[in-house]
């Protein structure tokens, strides 16, 4: 079994999501499991009312930037949405909400999209994780 | 153009033109699940990045590369599915 990857989503904007979504569908590609834990604004940005909106960009975009992740979704580009589930298509894929976060927002996992496969606390994140990889986003 | 071997028969054809990394690749992964050993697939694609993806996937895969064809404007990579 391959070591797992490990993924703290912390920001909630489409730019950092979709790099998040892609990392996780290579890394499922691959056959790693992959553990993606949802904290502050990429919790908020999984609510199931708000996953296919525009959560905007990070500050460095500027307009330049908004005009190429613009024109690239106008192409074609699959939504960061889309892509993880194609990604947990593959399997391997757990995506877990923040259970702090998750209070801090007042939510309820039946606010979540489907893609949020439960809500657990950072212990067991850590315990899922292993010795496997971690990154922050 | 060298000669090698005649081309396999192909089995199915994945067009994955437009889609962006690691679209082609998923799609890729997807219709090998439902081939069966021994099919061959054509993966047809216009992004970069899938060109040198699709095919060290294959060789993790545990599958076979049987060429990697630049056309206008996409790549065409086949493969043959071993297990």
């Amino acid at each position: 079994m391959d070591e797992s990857i490990n993924l703290v989503l912390f920001s909630g904007t489409d730019d950092k999501l979709n790099a998040a979504a892609v990392m996780t569908a290579g890394a499922a590609a691959l056959g790693k499991p992959v553990n993606v834990f949802l904290q502050y604004w990429a919790l908020d940005a999984f609510r199931a009312d708000r996953i296919d909106r525009d959560h905007g960009l990070a500050a460095e975009a500027g307009a330049e930037g908004r005009g190429h992740v613009d024109a690239l979704r106008a192409a074609g580009q699959a939504s960061w949405a889309e892509t993880l589930r194609q990604a947990k298509e593959l399997g391997g894929v757990d995506i877990q909400a923040c259970s702090l976060s998750m209070d801090l927002l007042g939510l309820e996992q039946a606010d979540l999209d489907p893609l949020v496969d439960g809500v657990e606390g950072v212990t067991a994140f850590y315990l899922n994780a292993g010795t496997g990889q971690i990154v922050f986003i | 153009m060298t000669e090698t071997s005649a081309t396999p028969a192909i089995t199915r054809t994945i067009d994955a033109r437009g889609s962006f990394c690691p679209g082609p690749l998923m799609e890729l992964i997807r219709a090998i699940r439902e081939a069966q050993v021994g099919d061959v697939l054509s993966v047809y694609s216009s992004d970069k990045g899938s060109k040198v993806d699709i095919p060290k996937w294959i060789e993790k895969a545990g599958h076979r590369l049987i060429s990697v064809e630049t056309r206008d404007g996409y790549d065409e990579i086949l493969v043959e599915k071993m297990r």
